[in-house]
C-alpha cells in the first residue's frame, strides 16, 4: 500500500515535470529562455520537423526551443500553384502553434545573428542570448544577389521578383502575371546547379503557361537555363512542353545570367544575346543561409555545409547539426523540402541518442518524393531512397530503387495534394 | 505537510532512479534499437502521416494499426511488381527485407 502510494507520487511528479515544461512553452512570447537542451534555428521543412521529432523521439523528455522569424510557415512546394492560379496563399500556409501547443516546443520569434560554437550559445537579433547543449541549424538558402549585377536593387524595388522563398513575393509575382497584357513574355532564368528544388523552375514554367493558355493565349514563357540541360525529370518536362504547351514554352540551355537592366526589363547573359520580357523571374546562384556562412559552417566552397551524414553534425563545429538545403549534398541527394524533412528525422534521432546515452543509428535511411504539377491537375514525380554507407561515410541511392512517373497523370495529382497535407502535418502539426 | 514534502523528495529520487534504469538499458541496446526502428518507420511519415496517422481526407492511407500480414503482403507485392503503383514499387525496392519487417511491425502495433 505504502509502495503503491510512493509510485503514484513519482508518476504524478513525472507528469508535473512534463506539464511545467509545456507551461514554460506557453510563456515563450513573454520571455526568451536563457538556455535550451536542444536549440533549433529555422522553422522550415528541416527545422520544424527536427523540433517536433526531438520531442517525440525523446518521449517529450528533452526540451526544445525553436527560433524562427516568421509567424507562420509558407510552403515552397505547391507555391507554383499560386502562380498558376489554382491555389491561394492560405492554402500553402501553416501556423506554428501546434509545435507549441501539442508538442511543447518553445517558440521564439526572432532571428539568430551570431553563433558562438565554443561557448555553445547564440545571440538573437533582439539581443537575447540562448545557451544550448545541441544546436540544430536549418537556415535554408540565401540568394547570392551579387552574382547578377543590378538584381538586388531591381528586387528591392519590387520589379524583378524571385518568389523562390515562398511568401509575399509569390503573391506579388501572381499579380504581375495578372497585370501582364496578352502577348507578353514571362522569362525565368535558372542558376547553375546545385540550387533549391531542382524541378521547381520547370514546374513554374508549366504553371505560368497553364495560366496563359487559359487567360492569355498569345503570351510566351521563356526558360533561360545556365545548365547544359533540364536538371530534373528532363524527358518528362520536354514531353509536356511539346505536347501541352507547343509554341508557348521555349527552353534555352546554356544561358547564364550576369546582369539585369531594370529600366528596360532586360537580362544580360555571359554569352547569349540580351532578353527583354514583361515579367522577369531572375534566380541567382544560391548558398547556405547567411547565419551558416557567417559562422564558418559553410566549409564547402564557402557555399554549403559539410556534415557527418550519420548524424548531420557539422564537420566544422561540435554539437552543431546542419540540415536541409544548406548542406553539401551526398550524390543524387536533391535540395528539397521532402529531403529536409528526412534529414531532420535522422538528425533528431542522433541528437536524442547522444543526449540519452544511446547508440547512434548505424544505418539511417532517407527518402525523397518530389511531385511537379505540369498543369492544374496532372503531375510527374521523381523518387529515391538513400541508405547510409558506413564504409564510405555517405548516403547512396539503392540500385534499382527510385524512379520517375511513366507519364503525366491525374492520379498522382491527387497523391501530390495528399503528400502536401501529410508532410505539412508531419513537419508542423 | 511534512509527510507531503517527504513524498515529494522521495518521488524526485524515484524519477532519478527511473532515469538510471533507462541508462542501464543501453547496455542491452533495446532502447537504442527502439529509437532506430522509430526513426526508420518515420521515413514513411512524410506521405503517410506522423506515427502512421494520415491527415483527414488523405488519399494516401494511414499505416497505424494496419493488419500485419496484409501490410507485409502489400509491401512485398509492390516490391516484386505484382501490385501496380505510382511510386511505392520504386520506394520499396530501396529497403532491405529486415527494414521492411521492422517498419511493418512498428505500424501494425501503432495506435490509430
Amino acid at each position: 500500500m505504502q509502495r503503491r502510494h510512493f509510485l503514484n507520487q513519482s508518476t504524478a511528479l513525472a507528469g508535473l515535470g512534463l506539464g511545467s515544461s509545456a507551461f514554460l512553452s506557453a510563456c515563450a512570447n513573454m520571455s526568451t529562455p536563457s538556455k535550451a537542451k536542444v536549440l533549433v534555428v529555422g522553422g522550415g521543412y528541416g527545422g520544424a520537423t527536427a523540433a517536433k521529432y526531438v520531442r517525440m523521439f525523446s518521449n517529450y523528455q528533452i526540451d526544445v526551443v525553436l527560433v524562427e522569424p516568421n509567424a507562420s510557415f509558407v510552403s515552397c512546394p505547391m507555391s507554383n500553384l499560386v502562380l498558376g492560379g489554382t491555389k491561394g496563399m492560405a492554402d500553402i500556409t501553416t501556423a506554428y502553434d501546434a509545435l507549441k501547443d501539442k508538442h511543447g516546443v518553445t517558440l521564439v520569434r526572432d532571428m539568430v545573428s551570431r553563433i558562438d560554437a565554443n561557448a555553445k550559445s547564440v545571440t538573437l537579433a533582439g539581443g537575447a542570448t540562448i545557451a544550448y547543449d545541441k544546436l540544430i541549424l536549418s537556415p535554408g538558402i540565401d540568394l547570392m544577389w551579387d552574382s547578377i549585377e543590378g538584381l538586388k536593387a531591381a528586387n528591392e524595388s519590387g520589379q524583378i521578383l524571385q518568389a523562390w522563398k515562398a511568401g509575399p513575393e509569390t503573391l506579388a509575382m501572381r499579380r504581375q502575371l495578372e497585370a501582364m497584357p496578352d502577348g507578353g513574355v514571362f522569362a525565368i532564368t535558372i542558376p547553375e546547379a546545385p540550387y533549391r528544388c531542382p524541378p521547381g523552375p520547370y514546374e513554374r514554367a508549366c504553371q505560368v503557361a497553364s495560366y496563359f493558355k487559359a487567360a492569355k493565349p498569345k503570351s510566351k514563357v521563356l526558360i533561360l537555363d545556365a545548365n547544359q540541360d533540364v536538371t530534373s525529370k528532363p524527358a518528362l518536362f520536354k514531353k509536356v512542353w511539346a505536347e501541352q504547351y507547343k509554341g508557348m514554352i521555349e527552353y534555352r540551355p546554356q544561358h547564364k545570367a550576369t546582369a539585369v537592366d531594370a529600366k528596360t526589363n532586360t537580362v544580360k547573359f555571359e554569352v547569349q544575346e540580351d532578353i527583354k520580357a514583361q515579367v522577369l523571374n531572375v534566380l541567382p546562384s544560391m548558398r547556405a543561409g547567411a547565419i551558416a556562412v557567417q559562422s564558418s559552417l559553410a566549409n564547402a566552397n564557402g557555399r554549403w555545409c559539410h556534415v557527418n551524414y550519420q548524424t548531420f553534425e557539422s564537420t566544422a563545429a561540435k554539437d552543431i547539426h546542419v540540415l536541409g538545403d544548406s548542406i553539401q549534398v551526398a550524390p543524387l541527394m536533391p535540395k528539397s523540402g521532402h529531403m529536409a524533412n528526412s534529414h531532420a528525422k535522422v538528425a533528431a534521432a542522433a541528437v536524442v541518442a547522444q543526449l540519452s546515452g544511446l547508440e547512434i543509428n548505424p544505418s539511417p535511411v532517407l527518402t525523397n518524393t518530389c511531385y511537379s504539377f505540369v498543369n492544374s491537375k496532372e503531375v510527374i514525380h521523381v523518387a529515391s531512397v538513400h541508405q547510409y554507407d558506413a564504409k564510405d561515410k555517405t548516403f547512396k541511392t539503392v540500385p534499382g530503387s527510385g524512379g520517375l512517373s511513366a507519364s503525366p497523370n491525374e492520379l498522382e495529382g491527387v497523391y501530390a495534394e495528399s503528400w502536401a497535407k501529410n508532410i505539412w502535418a508531419d513537419s508542423l502539426l | 505537510m511534512r509527510s507531503i514534502s517527504w513524498f515529494i523528495s522521495w518521488g524526485l529520487l524515484g524519477s532519478v532512479g527511473f532515469a538510471s534504469t533507462a541508462l542501464a538499458q543501453t547496455a542491452n541496446g533495446s532502447a537504442s534499437k527502439d529509437l532506430h526502428t522509430r526513426a526508420l518507420a518515420a521515413t514513411c511519415a512524410n506521405c503517410h502521416g506522423t506515427e502512421g496517422n494520415a491527415a483527414p481526407g488523405s488519399a494516401v492511407p494511414g499505416l497505424a494499426g494496419m493488419n500485419k500480414v496484409q501490410m507485409q503482403t502489400a509491401l512485398k507485392a509492390f516490391r516484386d511488381g505484382t501490385r501496380p503503383a505510382t511510386v511505392m514499387h520504386q520506394l520499396t525496392k530501396g529497403y532491405t527485407d529486415q527494414q521492411i519487417d521492422d517498419i511493418n511491425g512498428y505500424y501494425a502495433a501503432a495506435k490509430r
